[in-house]
């Protein structure tokens, strides 16, 4: 096959705008409006990449979205897109493409050994060969199996191209502008409805460019501009080209993707590579069409072997010549049609094989062309390009073949008759029906608001589509005759089905020999229709050639539903702006920019940004956060708890409901004073864990922590609205409205005495626990005496409008104290240091009496998850339980690292870190038995990073276990 | 899918959080029982067809709906306002 251009053809091509392109590196020519498949034949070069298994080579086999073969990467660095057929990318001044699947070179390819190994590499072959022989061996072997059956790699680089996401809502969508599509939104435009209409193709008109009759007196291509003008001047229909519908969701919502910039070498400014699609439709019209059925023969994959409908294209609309001689092997009437249309166009035709012994007399028009019928191709050959057929009188009842004959050709085209698009069809559920006048299957009775027309429905033929319109000529309708692969002389001559996944007739015939009958079986054994093109030239011909191992038929044999994605769907394009620091939401606190200005490291808490140390003069993260402890419990720290959950419970019940949520007693709390509470689920397991503020005899002001502030929320209100729905109390959440800081340490009072002059920070005016109300220059704060780190401590809460001068004011007033801000590294040390429980603790698996709380929890009331707490595997004695380690070798500890007793694993470490109070290494973990194992040395060990080290079990309460730093 | 919230109208199940089996009753606040309560936190029906269950409207009003859904098409013939409301969504 050697492909060149055929001048004055070409409805799609620009002759006056010449292009230049690399493949693998080289220069070559194309014009504008080629895709880069038409302009590779062009310049004689069929073979783009090597197959997926076997590394056979494969020639271009298709001219649309349905190519199994010719799959490269685009592009580079950043901008590589790998896999995409080279039958879909539009060229452009500059585009480099590579080829796939071939090392070193497209030409010489190691791995085409593969080939001679071939008898092994069949259906099952990886499950048998290593599955069955133990893991080790499969993990050995899949590092090199996977690199040798693979497609393109994706690129490494972040991808500069930016993706948008957008919804459409429109009355009317109708999938595929060919006939049929376009002359539904024709129909549809003059009732004022809003119609949107999507065609994947850069142009619309589908299979009308082939199309040889007449519509209302005109040709096709006139008919297409007449009536895109008329389409266009309604304003209630939308166009769109070079769209794929992909996926079709419960609803009527679709997904579909506009390749907005993949035909030009960048996009503009601000301009999107792709974009994402949500359509809301009130209606569907489904008119995908069909694609062109290949034939199975022995050597069927030879490069030039094609789809005789796609060598029609590349002449018509590229002006491209596929060979210089050329056959086509048909099975119904269209392969007449392309074989003379073809000849029209100027290329040499000199064979027409046709399968069907009778044959319509109308058809043998053409002088130049050797009619032979009743006769089939037994075999392809040629290894890299194709030299000569086999040809042989075929009887189809018996299935045997007579005399075989060579015939010299470069290109053969095969027709099998069409296969109608059914995949969004059958993605929304509605069973396929088998049609025996196509031999397919189409659509069944729409369960939704949708409904096919055209090809689809098998309704090939103009006269079909245009009822009304007067059609003269029209192309006749492709019927194929019933066939599933061609016997061979051959035997070791391989017939593939799926081409891009590298299946052919034996490896259906082992699947069916080792018992698999259902087709979904089948599919998942060999991998059929698997692929990235999901098997859109190779289903129909497998369930036939299913159907007849079994001896039923097609229908009987069944056929798989199609999922969504039709077209594969970049992650970018799914992901749209929605990357790096657009990922999600980002909240920051008021007191951001100052954290920021004062060499604050942030760090990630939930949706917040918290800092986690305020580097200094060169400090490691370690020293800071050592410093930085070290000044609480000498003097006075103050840290941001604006992420802290806050959530405003009121009404008349508001104690009775806090008592009912909370394990511990809440319904006598005085007003002006806060509790610690815990919140179980109703499975028993701990939830979360926080102080309530008792404002008034109706109000309390709840905290959570920052993880869980969403979850809690939604829980209070799952059980005041549906469970307890009489309980007068109504819950909002503030956590938006209010900062929140703490400041700790021996000399906490002594700072906020100086800017808060309303308030008595004696021992009775504001004791431990106590809530009051007071101000700093005027501007009204909430204080509260609570403490985490286990120094006397306070919480100040102020509006979020006024955190970062209330913020700035005790900075300023503590100055003399040297207070120091702290982030979330020095908070964990504090808090590990007293043994408080925190997020690594409350990790959804642990119980009251697991992390020592379990006396806490009320004996006199039922609350949420009482009952279920008392259940025997959360009260088993070898729960694991909290303990505190000690550091033996005065080594860090790692948190996750596993406990182990001798050589038994008992438990793993939760919380890390170093402690300045003990200078030692020291953790929380979670340990068998934990309370009895106080005073043993276990060995901490880290196997990904083959650390160890030996540790003593202590009471998890390191540091001042009495609580008497809190009246310091 | 689509849920029309009586609050908000129609709107994408991305807006709402599944809650769980509406016809799952909570046992009693004082029932001690440890095999109700089992069997109220971990034994679900699953049917094939019409399933009643809550989903809340946690990126919209908060509501908490009763949305009786088919779980084989995910058609969802009706929607109410859960709880001591019983506003039916507008058809």
């Amino acid at each position: 096959m050697s492909g060149s251009r055929l001048k004055h053809h070409g409805q799609f091509i620009n002759y006056d705008k010449p292009i230049k392109f690399t493949f693998d590196g080289k220069e070559y020519h194309g014009f504008l409006g080629d895709t880069l498949a038409s302009a590779m034949i062009a310049n004689g070069k069929i073979i783009l990449a090597r197959s997926f298994k076997y590394h056979r080579p494969r020639g271009i086999f298709s001219a649309g979205p349905e190519e199994p073969n010719a799959l490269v990467s685009v592009r580079s660095d950043g901008r590589l897109e790998p896999n995409s057929p080279a039958t879909t990318i539009e060229l452009y001044d500059g585009l480099d493409a590579y080829s796939q699947n071939a090392w070193p070179s497209l030409s010489f390819d190691i791995m085409s050994i593969n080939q001679v190994f071939s008898p092994l590499l069949v259906a099952g072959f990886y499950y048998k060969t290593f599955m069955g022989t133990g893991q080790k061996f499969w993990h050995f072997c899949e590092h090199f199996i996977r690199r040798a059956a693979g497609m393109g790699k994706a690129g490494l680089e972040a991808d500069p191209d930016r993706y948008e996401k957008s919804n459409i809502f429109s009355d009317v969508l109708i999938i595929g502008g060919g006939p049929a599509g376009l002359s539904a939104a024709l129909q549809a435009a003059s009732n004022g409805e809003t119609i949107t209409l999507v065609d994947e193709n850069k142009h619309f008109g589908g299979s009308l460019y082939e199309e040889q009759g007449t519509i209302d007196g005109k040709n096709s291509s006139s008919w297409i501009e007449d009536t895109l003008k008329v389409l266009s001047e309604y304003d209630n229909v939308t166009m769109m080209t070079r769209t794929t519908v992909y996926g079709y969701f419960d609803d009527n919502t679709l997904g579909a993707v506009e390749r907005v910039a993949d035909h030009k070498e960048q996009p503009r400014k601000n301009e999107p590579r792709q974009r994402h699609l949500k359509i809301f439709a009130k209606h569907v019209i489904i008119a995908t069409g069909s694609l062109e059925r290949p034939i199975v023969f022995a050597g069927n994959d030879t490069p030039g072997v094609m789809l005789a409908n796609a060598a029609l294209r590349y002449a018509n609309r590229y002006g491209v010549c596929v060979g210089d001689n050329v056959a086509i092997f048909t099975n119904n009437d269209d392969g007449y049609n392309t074989a003379h249309q073809l000849r029209n166009l100027g290329v040499n035709v000199t064979t027409v094989i046709d399968v069907r012994k009778k044959v319509d007399q109308t058809l043998i028009t053409d002088n130049n062309i050797k009619y032979i019928t009743g006769n089939v191709v037994t075999s392809a050959r040629g290894g890299k390009a194709l030299s000569v057929i086999k040809i042989a009188p075929y009887d189809m009842p018996t299935k045997t073949i007579g005399k075989e004959k060579k015939i010299k050709i470069d290109t053969l085209l095969i027709s099998g008759g069409y296969t109608p698009t059914i995949n969004l069809c059958s993605q929304t559920g509605t069973p396929a029906v088998f049609d025996n006048e196509i031999q397919s299957f189409i659509p069944g009775p729409p369960t939704r608001k949708w409904e096919a027309c055209g090809a689809v429905v098998g309704n090939f033929t103009l006269e079909e589509i245009f009822i009304d319109n007067k059609i003269k000529n029209g192309n006749k309708k492709a019927i194929p005759f019933a066939l599933t692969d061609i016997p061979s002389s051959n035997n070791s001559a391989k017939k593939f089905i799926d081409f891009q996944h590298d299946v052919s007739v034996t490896d259906l015939k082992i699947a069916y020999t080792e018992g698999f009958r259902s087709v979904e079986h089948l599919k998942r054994y060999t991998t059929l229709g698997m692929a990235a093109d999901q098997g859109k030239t190779s289903n129909m011909n497998a369930l036939a050639i299913m159907a007849e191992l079994r001896g039923v038929t097609i229908p009987e044999a069944g056929t798989t539903r199609f999922r969504a994605p039709y077209k594969p769907v970049a992650l970018g394009t799914l992901a749209g702006r929605s990357v790096g620091n657009n990922y999600r939401v980002i909240r920051r606190t008021p007191m951001h920019d100052w954290h920021l200005a004062h060499g604050a490291d942030m760090i990630e808490a939930g949706i917040w940004y918290r800092p986690q140390v305020y580097k200094k003069n060169g400090e490691t993260i370690t020293d800071a956060y050592i410093r930085e402890a070290t000044a609480v419990r000498n003097s006075v720290g103050i840290v941001d708890v604006t992420s802290l959950g806050k959530i405003d419970v009121q009404g008349p019940d508001a104690a009775e409901f806090l008592n009912r949520i909370y394990a511990n007693a809440f319904l006598k709390v005085p007003i002006g004073k806060a509790r610690y509470g815990v919140m179980l689920r109703e499975d028993g397991c701990m939830f979360d864990d926080g102080t309530s503020w008792r404002l008034s005899e109706t109000q309390f002001l709840m905290t959570t922590t920052t993880a869980n502030a969403a979850n809690v929320l939604s829980e209070m209100e799952r059980l005041l609205t549906l469970i307890w729905p009489k309980l007068k109390v109504h819950v909002s959440s503030i956590s938006d409205q209010w900062a929140g800081m703490a400041v700790a340490g021996p000399n906490s009072r002594n700072t906020l005495e100086k800017v808060i002059k309303d308030i008595d920070f004696s021992e009775e005016g504001l004791p431990f626990m106590g809530v009051t109300d007071g101000t700093i220059n005027a501007i009204p704060v909430k204080v509260s005496r609570l403490s985490f780190s286990g120094e006397r401590a306070y919480e100040v809460f102020t509006a979020t409008h006024h955190g970062i001068t209330i913020w700035k004011n005790i900075i300023q007033a503590g100055a003399d104290f040297n207070i120091t801000p702290y982030g979330t590294e020095a908070l964990g040390t504090l808090r590990i240091e007293k043994g408080h429980i925190s997020g690594p603790e409350l990790d959804g698996r642990t119980t009251m009496s697991d992390v020592g709380l379990g006396k806490m929890a009320s004996s006199k009331k039922r609350y949420v998850g009482s009952v279920l707490k008392e259940r025997i595997g959360l009260t088993d004695k070898m729960r694991k339980t909290m303990v505190g380690l000690i550091s033996h070798d005065y080594q860090p500890l790692k948190a996750g690292s596993l406990v182990l007793e001798g050589s038994k694993n008992i438990g793993h470490l939760t919380s890390t870190t170093y402690s300045p109070a003990l200078n030692k290494y020291i953790a929380l973990a979670l340990i068998q038995d934990g309370n009895t194992k106080i005073g043993n040395t276990v060995t901490a060990v880290f196997p990904l990073k083959n650390e160890k080290s030996s540790a003593l079990v202590v009471d998890p309460h390191f540091y001042d276990k009495e609580g008497k730093r809190l009246y310091v | 899918m689509i849920i029309k919230c009586p609050h908000c109208g129609p709107r994408e199940a991305s807006e709402y959080t599944y809650v769980g089996d509406a016809k799952v009753i909570r046992p009693d606040h004082e029932d001690n029982d440890k095999d109700k309560w089992n069997d109220y936190v971990f034994m679900r029906c699953n049917p094939r067809g019409k399933h009643s269950e809550y989903w809340q409207h946690t990126s919209g009003c908060r509501a908490f709906l009763n949305v009786i859904r088919d779980t084989v098409s995910h058609k969802i013939s009706n929607v109410i306002l859960a709880g001591p409301w019983k506003i039916e969504a507008k058809k």
